[in-house]
């Protein structure tokens, strides 16, 4: 159904009139132009377009945008707005990424994480990370980013 | 100045690139590059012989070097900048590095088969140390001081006993303009500052911020994104196709130009939705192999086998041989499956040129595809591939820059092609799926026949590098085209060392199965038939890394080794892994590797490679395998395809061994290939089952278990 819907990106309102049934990532690429949530499956298989929901990590490719009306969504441009946030400042350390293209789902998957629960367990961390996928095999540097990430400093801010 | 510069047509046209405003200039090209193409590749033409990469230092002392060369994810951006901050004296953040963009940089015929650093990497190391001498030169003319008396640090060159006396490299190019081809000037041997380091990639804080431009992510006034109507299954023609009910969505335009039907639509979802109320119905394509009995269709359909190795006789050797051992093994089409599936976004500007934003490791062949397509000479196309969501060979072509083109054409407007998952699956080059059949005898612990056969991998390294007096090995049909009509029933290409995986996992299970029947621990049986020095090393430093301890296969410890060689990279591995006998499926515990890749330019950039590797080899060797009917792909994402995840990850251990007499040698692929033979032979350790079948899912291993 065609209406207006307003939600809080990433500290501020945005405002879109379309199909409500659409799906978040493309109206977070296409209509709003925010192209760092990435396309990789379309079915929440891959984790590519990981955002936050409120306080959870959603796949914006299977979240229809009646289900973002009124609440707060969060994309890797809305993290880190005063110089980079930890978790990015530890990818960067640890070069968790290669051809870059699932990182940040896989950094705002993490922020989900370290959001409700500050200091995971490594293996914690891997079961969590477990659906978002990486062809280039950065998985351990992933994995040694988010660790770092949760010992250095308090997600969130 | 220099008047002149040998140029071809291509450079003539473009007036150097634009080459416009002061600086030094060098002009260059990668060593032996038409030696070291691979055979056959598809839309190449011949570029200019005299120059594929240059580089510029301007008045504001930044330093660039443009080459046709694509970052995939592997560091070319950031290795190439090191061979330019080692040479120069400047810090790696004053060096820009451009790649992949046609009208910029110099023809590249694109980026595969680990060729950038044995022969990119070099001449941009060249082109460094020319353009050092020649800011030398000026700088002792402009301070009047003997050129031996200078000191050059971050960029400045100074008197050494009067440092006040000084001048930066902005400062010496400011208002000038100076061209040089390479001359001789020799590069640094020793006391490298860079080179050996592992400084932060140059693009990463574009990456883990989510700035790094894809060509999806290229977002132009009045672009349209378009949905095409596919096929079923390979061979399917299009009877008819009603379009009407699509057409009928506000906003929707339906394309129909030849053999393409698409639907343009601002939305990129609403254009997919529009496409599924197209009512299309196709002729049903013929019967055809499915991915069991594809290994006969290949044996049956392969050209004549090839000799690519001999040596002896082989009767001679089935007359020594005290045993031998025979057997088939198998591997099944493997999808590349980057994130980023097949993507382009083209604009044509109102003098017909075309841009093409392309997720490609060959911009110039896309290039010359999109012009001939378009039927307009090739320098009105300009591709930029500026990052690419991986590639692993699977984006050497790129029919979707051409169809962004066509419908750009016919559109009027900037049009964006994004592959859907299941396009990526079902116009993917797979790995071709082979059968290698190796017979084999020992006597005394020594190697006396090998006669070999590969079917659908290819030649490269099917010729054991092992000690053998009497061999014969023969190849039919590869990865790289020529292949017969129907042999396979889609493309195959190139995945990550093609060739090289199938033929080291058959190799390297043989090794063990020979090593069984000769008594023998398997690292004790490869060393007693290995002169290879470099081989002999790094299965040694792998074997002290792993603390690998003598035994009989099988001990019911669960390990295993394998060895291999990818473009002169020396690459020895071994793997713990548990075996669930109930289930049979298989946890990687523990992987060690020691690479010989030569020279090492960036260390972690190198590990990077291998750590990758262990976990994408994983994939090929335990889970991966494209399922397929009558030319219908039945895998269309990522639940039925399944690639390594976190819970798979084994503990990993990378030696880089210390080889600086061998030039550096790309390692983008060679950690790669021994994957699926060391968890073959640790399988086999662990439960005595032999999979003789890649990939070694739980009912493989099952399967072996009943038989064992």
């Amino acid at each position: 159904m065609e209406r207006t819907i307003s939600f809080t990106l990433n500290g501020k309102t945005a405002t879109v009139k379309t199909d409500d049934e659409r799906m978040l990532l493309w109206v977070l690429r296409s209509d709003l132009g925010l192209t760092g949530t990435k396309f990789g499956c379309g079915e929440g298989l891959c984790g590519a377009c990981t955002v936050m929901l409120e306080n959870e990590a959603v796949r914006s490719c299977a979240t229809p945008l009646k289900a973002v009306a009124g609440k707060r969504v969060l994309t890797i441009e809305g993290i880190g707005s005063h110089g980079l946030h930890a978790i990015q400042q530890a990818f960067l350390d640890h070069q968790a990424y290669q051809c870059g293209y699932c990182t940040p789902g896989m950094i705002m998957n993490a922020y989900a994480l370290l959001a409700k629960s500050p200091h995971p367990t490594r293996a914690e961390i891997a079961r969590h990370m477990e659906d978002n996928l990486c062809r280039c095999g950065s998985h351990v540097r992933i994995l040694d980013a988010i660790e770092e990430a949760a010992g250095a400093a308090k997600v969130g801010a | 100045m220099t008047a002149g510069i040998p140029v071809t047509g291509e450079m003539k046209r473009r007036d150097f690139f634009g080459l416009a405003g002061a600086g030094l200039f060098v002009f260059f090209q990668a060593e032996r590059a038409e030696a070291q193409e691979p055979a056959r590749l598809p839309g190449r033409q011949a570029g200019p012989t005299d120059l594929n990469a240059y580089l510029k230092i301007g008045a504001d002392g930044r330093v660039t070097c443009l080459a046709g060369k694509v970052e995939l994810g592997q560091g070319a951006m950031t290795e190439l900048a090191m061979a330019l901050a080692e040479e120069l004296d400047i810090a790696i953040d004053t060096v820009d590095v451009v790649l992949g963009d046609t009208d910029l940089c110099p023809y590249d015929m694109g980026t595969f088969g680990s060729m950038t650093t044995p022969l990119l990497w070099p001449a941009v190391r060249r082109a460094g140390a020319e353009a050092k001498a020649v800011l030398l030169q000026m700088a002792s003319e402009r301070l009047k001081a003997p050129a031996g008396q200078l000191r050059v640090h971050a960029g400045t060159i100074s008197q050494a006993d009067k440092p006040s006396n000084a001048v930066t490299y902005g400062q010496l190019v400011e208002g000038k303009r100076i061209e040089r081809h390479l001359a001789n000037v020799p590069v640094k041997t020793a006391d490298f500052q860079v080179v050996g380091t592992s400084p932060r990639r140059k693009d990463g804080r574009d990456k883990v911020t989510g700035q790094a431009a894809y060509a999806g992510d290229i977002i132009l006034p009045g672009l349209l994104h378009a949905a095409l109507l596919r096929p079923p299954a390979h061979g399917a023609k299009l009877k008819t196709a009603d379009t009407s009910a699509a057409e009928k969505l506000p906003g929707v335009r339906v394309v129909k130009d030849g053999d393409m039907i698409a639907v343009l639509h601002e939305r990129l979802d609403v254009a997919v939705e529009a496409l599924g109320k197209i009512r299309a119905e196709f002729e049903k394509p013929p019967a055809g192999p499915d991915d069991k009995t594809i290994f006969d269709h290949i044996q049956k359909t392969a050209p004549e086998l090839r000799v690519v190795g001999e040596s002896g006789s082989l009767a001679e050797g089935e007359r020594l041989a005290a045993s031998v051992v025979e057997q088939t093994y198998l591997n099944s089409y493997v999808a590349h499956a980057p994130i980023e599936t097949h993507t382009a976004t083209a604009q044509i500007d109102d003098n017909g040129k075309v841009t093409v934003w392309a997720s490609t490791q060959a911009p110039f062949q896309v290039k010359n595809a999109v012009a001939s397509a378009l039927g307009i000479p090739a320098e009105k196309v300009r591709t930029i591939s500026r990052y690419v969501g991986g590639g692993f060979g699977g984006k050497t072509e790129a029919d979707q820059a051409v169809e962004a083109a066509r419908l750009a054409k016919i559109a009027g407007k900037p049009v964006q092609v994004v592959y859907s998952r299941r396009e990526e699956f079902f116009y993917d080059r797979f790995r071709p799926a082979a059968v290698m059949k190796i017979r084999a005898g020992v006597a005394g612990g020594k190697i006396v026949l090998w006669d070999g056969q590969v079917f659908g991998a290819g030649e490269r390294e099917a010729n054991p590098f092992y000690d053998v007096a009497h061999k014969r090995v023969a190849s039919a049909g590869g990865w790289q085209g020529g292949n017969p009509p129907g042999m396979h029933p889609f493309r195959v290409g190139a995945w990550r060392a093609p060739s090289v995986n199938s033929n080291t996992f058959a190799r390297e299970s043989h090794m063990d199965m020979l090593a069984a029947k000769a008594g023998m621990d398997p690292l004790e049986f490869r060393l007693n038939n290995l002169t290879n020095a470099r081989m002999r090393r790094v299965l040694e430093t792998a074997a002290k890394q792993f603390g690998w301890k003598a035994g009989r296969a099988p001990t019911g410890r669960g390990v295993g080794m394998a060895c291999g060689i990818y473009s002169n990279v020396y690459n020895a591995t071994m793997a713990e892994v548990a075996v669930d006998r109930g289930t049979g499926g298989v946890q990687v515990r523990r992987v060690a590797m020691a690479l010989d890749a030569g020279l090492v330019v960036n260390p972690d950039g190198l590990r990077q490679q291998a750590e990758g590797s262990v976990t994408m080899g994983m994939g090929y060797s335990l889970t991966e395998e494209v399922r397929f009917r009558d030319g219908q792909v039945l895998d269309t994402n990522f639940d039925s395809y399944r690639i390594p995840r976190f819970s798979w990850l084994p503990k990993i251990e990378i030696v880089l061994v210390e080889n600086s007499e061998t030039p550096a040698l790309g390692g983008g692929e060679p950690p790669i290939i021994a994957m699926g033979g060391a968890l073959a032979n640790a399988i086999f350790d662990a439960v005595g089952a032999r999979v003789p079948q890649l990939p070694m899912t739980p009912e493989r291993v099952k399967a072996a278990l009943a038989k064992a």
